[in-house]
């Protein structure tokens, strides 16, 4: 459904051309979730706005639905939701009014686009809020609304640049599950950028993480976090000399990467923690050494930004 | 036909709140008459074109005045929405972009034809002859006149990148000369031979003469049809680089 072909956007500044998006390649097959995730300023939504017709590439092709962007752009907007970084709707719009014309302008009928608009009116529950001017809408309110508006024609992909950013908790974990439902539902193509962590973590099935301009990683989040990071198991045990000692077994664990020893206790990196750590204990045992605690810890994409560029994702964007 | 269609929903759609508030309109209606009231007075002592009333030369010039004013800063709304993302979300849609502009500006040209309609009627028992046909077709010049200029105002807003100030400089220091050097206010032909010459170059100018001579019910003067080229060539100009501005604005 979006097929990208080195795509690459160059903007002019005062200090000379800035590469902001540097070769991009991806392919996503049709029913796909994926999670676009960076810092700010890694191109994500200079990516998006590229997809999505609304910048002209500098070089290289994306096809959306079958059609170029370049090309066929009138095509490609029949087939896309676009849920825009900011908010879509005008503050002196009434709510069913803006959904109205936003489904005349994608070519439904007004009849159509009336049934249609009181439709997502209840599927998002704004219903009530239909004769209201957007601008008194609450913020988690109005991101429903621009959600509600790129679904207005029914498309078969939807495009959601940074849906939550900005909403408290409790409406971003609502937002979600709106987005999860529908997807349910209608099983559409949903590509979408962030740069919350814990949200590609959990709500994506695929995560491309982007970092100045390039992708510098795409896969499930399970096995980014397996390949990339991997897990740690503590230990900490009686005295100095079995830390030292535990350490040294550590390390002929499979698949072990590096035991570090901090005074009695011992950290391991490795994959599958889980697995090995009853075989660790068991192994210590036997060499009479106690265990005193024991912990696995989970990588999180935190873990796996860090491997890749050995920065914190959570430095980098400021959030 | 998608052009037509899609002209009317831009413009249904922006001139919904302008019509939801009632302040706007009391103030559009009262806002000709205080032209009249303040103005006209002043006139008891100006002759008027050929012995005609001098509302005859006054009207149409107000009126341009009017069009020009409101179109030319009317590219400001625009950076509202440009900043917010709902200008964004229609450039994600299929819509027409030309008609995006055209249906906008026409929501800024109605109250304007309303007011010069309410100019036209008031006037009349003040001494303005009609001439319906030829004040229409003034009507029109002037509307098609306002959808360049005020695609030209949504190209600066969206060339001066949220700039507010830069915005204002660049438009009232091109409009301002403009109008003074278009004769709208008082007549060229008593300016000094520089300052007319210098008028000539004003394509409003031409304009303002077509719009006085079908006021007074003229139709076959050569200043109409220069004019009504004028009126075309800043609309074409207007929309062409307003559409282009659109394609290019990398936000």
């Amino acid at each position: 459904m979006i097929h990208a072909r080195d795509l690459v956007r160059t903007f002019k500044s005062k200090a000379g051309p800035v590469e902001a998006v540097r070769g991009l390649n991806i392919d996503v097959a049709e029913g796909e979730l994926v999670a676009f995730l960076g810092p700010n300023g890694a191109g994500k939504s200079t990516s998006v706005r590229m997809l999505t017709t609304l910048l002209p590439p500098t070089s290289g092709s994306a096809n959306i639905g079958g059609f170029d962007v370049v090309s066929e752009p009138a095509e490609v907007r029949r087939r896309i939701g676009y849920v825009g970084q900011g908010t879509g709707s005008g503050p002196y719009h009434r709510v069913r009014d803006e959904l109205v014309t936003q489904g005349r302008a994608q070519r439904l009928g007004t009849a159509a686009a009336k049934k249609r608009a009181d439709e997502l009116l209840v599927m998002l529950e704004l219903d009530g809020l239909a004769d209201r001017n957007c601008a008194s809408l609450s913020g988690g309110q109005k991101r429903r609304l621009d959600v509600a508006l790129g679904l207005m024609h029914t498309p078969p992909i939807l495009f959601l640049d940074e849906p939550s950013t900005g909403l408290d908790p409790h409406s971003r974990a609502n937002l979600w599950d709106h987005i999860l439902k529908l997807r349910r539902k209608t099983g559409m193509t949903i590509f979408l950028t962030t740069h919350y962590l814990d949200e590609a973590d959990t709500m994506a099935e695929r995560v491309m993480v982007m970092d100045n301009g390039v992708l510098i990683a795409d896969d499930t989040p399970g096995r980014l976090k397996a390949d990339l990071a991997g897990d740690t198991i503590r230990v900490s045990v009686l005295c100095e000399d079995q830390a030292v000692q535990a350490g040294g077994i550590a390390r002929n664990l499979p698949g072990a990467r590096e035991a570090k020893v901090d005074g009695r206790n011992l950290t391991v990196a490795l994959p599958d923690g889980e697995a090995l750590l009853p075989e660790f204990i068991r192994r210590l045992h036997q060499e009479g050494i106690e265990a005193i605690s024991a912990r696995v810890e989970r990588p999180t994409l935190d873990d796996v930004f860090l491997g890749l560029t050995g920065r914190s994702l959570r430095e980098s964007a400021g959030a | 036909m998608a052009f037509l269609s899609d002209t009317t929903i831009s413009f249904r759609r922006e001139i919904g709140p302008t019509l939801r508030s009632w302040y706007y309109i009391v103030f559009g209606l009262v806002q000709p008459l205080l032209y009249l009231a303040l103005f006209v007075p002043l006139l008891g002592s100006v002759p008027g074109p050929d012995g005609a009333s001098p509302l005859q030369w006054f009207v149409p010039g107000m009126v341009v005045m009017l069009v020009l004013f409101s179109t030319v800063s009317c590219g400001w709304a625009l950076t509202e929405e440009l900043m917010s993302g709902s200008f964004e979300r229609f450039l994600a849609t299929p819509m027409s972009r030309p008609a995006i502009m055209v249906g906008r500006a026409l929501k800024e040209l109605m109250p304007l034809l309303v007011q010069a309609l309410i100019l036209i009627v008031v006037a009349v028992p003040f001494g303005l002859a009609l001439h319906p046909l030829q004040m229409l077709l003034g009507l029109a010049l002037l509307m098609l006149f306002g959808v360049g200029v005020a695609s030209l105002s949504y190209a600066l807003a969206i060339a001066s990148k949220h700039d507010g100030s830069l915005f204002y400089l660049v438009s009232h220091s091109i409009s301002l000369p403009l109008m003074l050097l278009g004769g709208v206010l008082l007549p060229m032909t008593n300016a000094p031979g520089w300052l007319y010459a210098l008028s000539r170059f004003n394509p409003l100018t031409y304009l303002v003469e077509a719009e006085r001579a079908l006021f007074v019910g003229d139709f076959a003067n050569l200043s109409v049809l220069y004019g009504a080229l004028v009126a075309v060539i800043v609309a074409a100009v207007g929309l062409s680089v307003g559409v282009s501005q659109i394609r290019k604005a990398s936000l």
